[in-house]
């Protein structure tokens, strides 16, 4: 028995390591989405019935966004892969007998998944705790989680492989920092992390859906609050598999292209 | 003589900085607009929010656009000259601080002076195209203390987030943990400022006042610049913030007494 407590305190003691980065950011992401919650509530006061969305959609959509923002953020790729290609690293990945789209796809999403199922078990169960008005609800009923989860799955792999197009970006450019700066910006706007979809004007949000942005983060959270039900849920889950085929394909196309002037200096 | 050798320092500090980031230009270029470009897009989203309302808590759109535009160029001033403070934990990590010890020239210049970031300018674009739609869609009152007003929420503004930023660098000199928990306390203010604070309720504007003096540059002041106010003493709370720049200048001092350098 004593040693299985000791593998169990080792173990303990590694994990806690990190408790303060931890701790940090579920005070950071807690702070913001209550600020959210206490904004939308007073949006919400102003607008009445006219509101594009329910108010318990919305905090519903913050806290998701809060919990899971590391699934979704565009921002946040893989910097050793970045750092791979400017300093020729890559070569050593060019020599292994497998696809480097694939590798570095699986590669960034499986980070992504470990990273946010750490993360977002603290902020949900906050969430879930919080005061009346800024409390998270219960998906609406079990189809309608299980599409949840479907299209979360479906949306992170739309953000990888848009990810995928940024990493081969710094392929054919020495300034990959400046364009990733303004693709990421453009993505989180448009993909409704600074305000959700609905609450955008007709003709923008009919424009927005004939990209991949609109099938993002925006599906999934939707879903799971009951704002988006009916039809409509199997019209954007199709809409995903779309896009996810779409640019799986472009990035792919891409690669080819890169791999072909792909020089390597030095050694 | 002191105060314009220092000047004269930190301008060459400046210029040299520059000179470096503007060997890359493509690189600065887009950093530039990357930035605005963020900025610009919370316009466009207020501008969307407002699109169905005619006011929120009282405020209408142009009086939060004029909120907006204050935080955003008071944070971006305060990026711009306290740059230094933000990546402090890395010049203590690298010895850089150790040298700056070592040299006869006052401590705060170097490590502000040393990471002048020209590109950070991008989003004062943003919160100068704010501040004309604001003044346009808001009834404001054009006098003199108008004018005072919006210098003084400005000014007093970057100094706060100066302030910030220096007590965030003091915490590497207590703790080797990771000092992003201050993200809240300025990116958040930052994000969460562009609507006046007591849109979120009575509580944030007492954690604004007691806690950290928010408010003294951005809800009483905005009172007396929007009308709704006859105490035009409010105008003047900006110059509080002397008093906080104050306090955090006493914790660096603390913390640079404390200081054993790491050994690198």
């Amino acid at each position: 028995m004593k040693k299985y407590r000791s593998f169990f305190t080792l173990r303990f003691a590694t994990g806690m390591q990190y408790r303060m980065a931890s701790v940090t950011a579920l005070t950071t992401q807690l702070v913001w989405g209550l600020m959210e919650c206490l904004a939308y509530k007073a949006v919400a006061e102003a607008m009445g019935g006219r509101m594009p969305m329910e108010y318990t959609s919305i905090v519903t959509y913050i806290w998701l966004k809060e919990a899971l923002f590391v699934l979704f953020n565009t921002w946040a790729a893989d910097n050793d892969l970045f750092a791979m290609i400017t300093n020729g690293d890559v070569a050593y990945e060019l020599c292994r007998p497998v696809s480097i789209y694939a590798m570095w796809f699986s590669r960034t999403a499986g980070a992504r998944m470990a990273e946010a199922l750490m993360r977002s078990i603290p902020v949900l169960f906050c969430a879930f705790l919080m005061p009346g008005a800024c409390r998270m609800t219960l998906p609406v009923n079990g189809v309608s989680f299980l599409m949840f989860l479907l299209a979360l799955f479906l949306a992170l792999g739309i953000t990888v492989s848009f990810c995928m197009l940024v990493y081969m970006l710094s392929f054919f450019t020495i300034s990959p920092q400046g364009w990733r700066m303004v693709l990421t910006g453009a993505v989180e706007f448009l993909s409704g992390n600074i305000i959700p979809l609905p609450f955008f004007p007709e003709k923008y949000v009919a424009l927005i859906k004939c990209t991949p942005f609109a099938y993002m983060q925006n599906v999934p959270f939707r879903i799971y609050s009951g704002d988006l039900g009916g039809g409509e849920v199997y019209r954007c889950i199709a809409g995903q598999f779309f896009w996810l085929a779409a640019l799986i394909l472009l990035g792919r196309c891409t690669w080819k292209a890169a791999e072909k002037r792909v020089v390597i200096q030095g050694g | 003589m002191k105060l314009k050798e220092n000047v004269v320092l930190y301008l060459r500090y400046a210029a040299v900085c520059t000179q470096g980031i503007m060997q890359y230009k493509l690189s600065f270029v887009l950093m530039v607009f990357a930035r605005f470009m963020i900025s610009f897009c919370e316009l466009i989203a207020i501008k969307f929010l407002f699109s169905g309302l005619t006011q929120i808590r009282g405020y209408t759109y142009g009086e939060v656009l004029l909120c907006f535009s204050i935080v955003q160029m008071s944070f971006t001033f305060a990026e711009l000259f306290g740059n230094g403070f933000k990546v402090f934990s890395g010049m203590v990590r690298r010895g850089a601080f150790d040298q700056m010890l070592l040299r006869p020239r006052s401590l705060i210049l170097q490590v502000i002076g040393s990471r002048f970031e020209v590109g950070r300018t991008g989003p004062l674009l943003t919160a100068l195209v704010t501040l004309v739609l604001g003044i346009r869609h808001s009834q404001m009152k054009w006098n003199l203390l108008a004018v005072w007003t919006i210098i003084a929420m400005i000014t007093g503004g970057t100094l706060l987030f100066i302030g910030l930023f220096m007590l965030e660098a003091s915490l590497c000199f207590f703790t080797i943990e990771d000092t992003s928990i201050m993200n809240a306390l300025t990116y958040g203010a930052k994000e969460h400022g562009k609507y006046p604070m007591d849109v979120y309720g009575k509580g944030v504007v007492r954690f604004g006042t007691y806690v950290i003096p928010y408010t003294l540059v951005q809800y009483y002041p905005l009172q007396v610049l929007l009308g709704k106010s006859q105490h035009w003493y409010l105008a003047f709370c900006p110059l509080g913030i002397v008093v906080f720049v104050i306090l955090c200048y006493g914790v660096w001092r603390f913390g640079v007494k404390q200081y054993q350098s790491c050994g690198s």
